[in-house]
């Protein structure tokens, strides 16, 4: 026996289902055609510089916002153009971003991943943010990207090196224009071969966390494949800064080279303890030992002084370099602040044009529209040559350098001299490399 | 056994820089009974004495050479050091090069300076209240000096060499037939803290003013009603602590290079140090210095870390622990201090 409920109650409740139904797909329709996180209604838009401007990485954080403030001043027509007149694309014409004049809002990182990503989510929620870039630190680029992510805004990273940036913690809404440990391996795997042989023992001291990591296992797999062989992996505290207990050891294991892992003050720190205890004037089993600093950075260089010359390494972008997009952005931000920029300054710059031109492109600052925009982009003069954004994972893929400090600098800034220009293909791996493994992309988040 | 003796050596190195600041941190809290949480920033600034001496010593006058390119590739204007323009290049360059132990005669009217205005103008208004508002007041002290490095110096590390005549390797196994090199500034750096700490103890017991200064610590009103103005004396020790914390810190320069934070990164571990030799003991002080340094050491070796993963970054808390479980008032800790 069936029975029917006729009451007013029920056609009142399946009347309200049935028109929730019907209207839920007009819903969706039009939030995905327009609504998304801090769509910029009015004559500007806002972009949020999220850099450390307190705590250990403070001047790359200074270096970095000095760059985000030449890109804005470039965006909207301001100065003489920078990059933006040897960029490949042609879609910026100084007017702002789709018109919108580009204004802008700036966090402070501490390069701690919490106070980062507290500061970016002020800027999102109550600056109106549409897109958030910056860190100089692989930790809070981690922590940032993934609250982008939720947030349904575009990320464009800073200074960060890790493989897990685009490896297992890579992000839909994410983008690294910087290289990363795999890369530094690859390019600088060649030259040691070149300069030190195939039979070495290497000794390699580590940074405890995600960048030291990744940098330690890549450089051990890739010269290992030449033939060396890993005498230690030590992880040093991220805290240490007397590291001649960790140096002491090296002199009787049998080691001939010594990796650093380091970068920031460890690397000062480690380095100048390293040639404190006379490594470098050192011999084992018939070979001079020898020191590498697979990441360098110009601004640390400089804290470590005679201690860097050389010694190899490897770094995204160097101000000696002379194509016309270096020399465009270097005669630029030199001009403005009377030094030449770091290669945080130059990555962050080149972020913000990327993340511009992306938006120009689309027609559009929805975050889908933008990934979509930025996904398989290949582009050039920027500084690092022919350069492509893989779709698979975000991760720009550009030549890389391999540089030394220099023996006889001639001013304060020339501390690194370029040794050889990689070609991207040979620090290109495949987007399912083991090393990458463990995380999914996902799907953009327009957020709303 | 070259491994253990390398370890030995490194201790007593790190234990220097330990046991001086302990020393200082000692020395304030026995004579005036505060707990000082800027003393870690008193060792840092005495590190940028030294950094401030190099720069003046460096200051230059430009002259452009037009067969140099700067980076803009616009006339290289060179720089050259006044004091190789007054001396020539051989005796400035060496002047410019000695400069971290010439930064020592700088250091020590500038620390002695800091310490009267610290004691005078913040700290005496803190004697009679609770140890908590002490290191509260204290603790933000040392935050705000870093800061106002910070602004000055910026936040990178600034190499500060060594001169160049004890920058190398000595090496100190030859004696026993053994290869043992170690860096001769850090061998300098512990000479001179045992120098440092021999001429502190030497003041305090032979030196009518030691013997007044450790009469007030052992009973401070005593003396008062004898007469004597013990808190100016204590005001001046405030000074020597202070002294002594810096002239660690422009010796240290040449071994990491400075940053504003570096003492933060000393103050808790001396904290813990003064507290395992027993609050207000100054050999304690010393013997702890030296005895956490040289286990740190140890622990760092890979043998060790084998078998107990991760020991170097606790032993000092470890060992603290235990010390202070089998002996509650530190190696040697007088009854009485911090027990009312």
């Amino acid at each position: 026996m069936s029975k029917s409920d006729f009451s007013r109650r029920g056609v009142l409740k399946t009347g309200a289902l049935a028109g929730t139904g019907l209207a839920l797909p007009t819903i969706f329709t039009a939030s995905s055609a327009a609504a998304f996180t801090n769509d910029p209604t009015g004559s500007s838009v806002t972009l949020g510089f999220n850099v450390p401007q307190t705590g250990p990485y403070a001047d790359e954080g200074a270096d970095e916002l000095r760059a985000y403030r030449l890109a804005v001043e470039h965006l909207n027509g301001g100065g003489d153009g920078g990059m933006m007149n040897t960029f490949s694309s042609k879609e910026l014409q100084g007017n702002g971003i789709l018109g919108k004049e580009v204004k802008f809002v700036t966090g402070d990182t501490q390069t701690k991943s919490d106070a980062a990503r507290a500061s970016a989510k002020s800027m999102i929620e109550k600056d109106g943010a549409v897109m958030i870039t910056g860190g100089s630190s692989s930790g809070v680029a981690i922590a940032v990207q993934g609250l982008c992510q939720e947030a349904g805004v575009i990320f464009m990273a800073g200074l960060t090196h890790s493989n897990d940036t685009t490896g297992k913690d890579k992000k839909a809404n994410g983008f690294r224009h910087f290289f990363n440990g795999y890369m530094s391996a690859a390019a600088l795997a060649p030259v040691l071969k070149n300069l030190y042989g195939t039979d070495r023992n290497a000794y390699h001291l580590t940074a405890d966390y995600t960048w030291g990591w990744t940098q330690e296992e890549s450089i051990a797999a890739a010269t290992e494949a030449l033939g060396w062989n890993t005498v230690e992996k030590v992880r040093t505290p991220l805290a240490a800064t007397d590291f001649s207990s960790y140096i002491a050891p090296v002199l009787n294991s049998g080691a001939d080279v010594l990796v650093l892992n380091h970068y920031g003050g460890n690397m000062v720190n480690s380095l100048t303890n390293a040639v404190q205890f006379g490594l470098r004037e050192k011999v084992v089993n018939g070979k001079n030992f020898e020191i590498v600093v697979p990441l360098y950075s110009r601004l640390m260089a400089k804290g470590a002084g005679a201690n860097v010359k050389g010694i190899h390494g490897s770094t995204n972008w160097h101000w000696s370099l002379q194509d016309e997009g270096s020399q465009a952005f270097v005669r630029s931000f030199g001009t403005k602040y009377g030094f030449p920029p770091s290669q945080a300054a130059h990555t962050v710059y080149c972020q913000t044009m990327l993340y511009a031109d992306a938006v120009s492109r689309a027609g559009s600052f929805n975050p889908c529209a933008v990934v979509e925009a930025l996904e398989g982009f290949e582009f050039d003069g920027l500084g690092n040559g022919k350069t492509l954004y893989r779709a698979e994972d975000h991760q720009c893929f550009k030549d890389v350098l391999v540089v030394r400090g220099k023996e006889n600098p001639t001013s304060e800034f020339d501390l690194l001299e370029v040794v050889e220009v990689t070609p991207a293909a040979q620090v290109t791996y495949p987007a399912d490399h083991p090393m990458f493994a463990g995380g999914a992309l996902g799907s953009c988040n327009p957020g709303a | 056994m070259d491994a253990i003796l390398l370890q030995i050596l490194n201790g007593l190195d790190k234990g220097s820089a330990y046991a001086l600041i302990a020393l200082g941190l000692t020395l304030i809290f026995g004579t005036l009974g505060v707990v000082n949480f800027a003393h870690g920033a008193l060792f840092m600034i005495g590190a940028f004495c030294a950094v401030t001496v190099q720069r003046l010593l460096s200051l230059s006058y430009e002259m452009v050479d037009e067969s140099q390119k700067d980076f803009l590739g616009n006339p290289l204007k060179v720089k050259t050091p006044y004091v190789e323009s007054w001396f020539g290049p051989e005796i400035g360059g060496t002047i410019i090069d000695w400069a971290v132990p010439i930064a020592i005669l700088f250091a020590i009217p500038i620390m002695v300076l800091i310490g009267f205005v610290m004691e005078r103008g913040l700290i005496k208004h803190f004697y009679k209240r609770e140890h908590a508002d002490q290191i509260l007041v204290t603790f933000g002290l040392a935050i705000v000096l870093q800061e106002v490095i910070k602004y000055f110096y910026g936040a990178n590390p600034i190499q500060t060499p060594s001169p160049e005549a004890l920058s190398g390797v000595a090496n100190v196994g030859a004696l026993l037939g053994m290869d043992i090199v170690y860096p001769v500034w850090r061998i300098v750096y512990f000479f001179f803290s045992v120098a440092v700490i021999g001429a502190i103890f030497s003041f305090l017991q032979f030196t009518t003013f030691g013997m007044v200064v450790r009469a007030g610590m052992a009973d401070r009103e005593t003396v008062g009603l004898l007469g004597i103005n013990i808190d100016r004396r204590f005001t001046i020790m405030f000074g020597i602590a202070a002294a002594v914390a810096g002239l660690a810190g422009v010796m240290y320069t040449p071994i990491n290079s400075p940053n504003y934070h570096m003492g933060m990164d000393f103050l808790v571990l001396s904290f813990v140090v003064v507290v395992v030799g027993g609050m207000g003991s100054l050999p304690g002080a010393v013997l702890a210095g030296f005895l956490l340094g040289i286990l740190e050491s140890f622990a760092s070796m890979n043998e060790i870390k084998s078998i107990l993963p991760g020991i170097d970054q606790i032993i000092i808390y470890v060992v603290a622990i235990i010390i202070l479980l089998t002996r509650p008032r530190g190696l040697m800790g007088r009854k009485g201090v911090m027990e009312e």
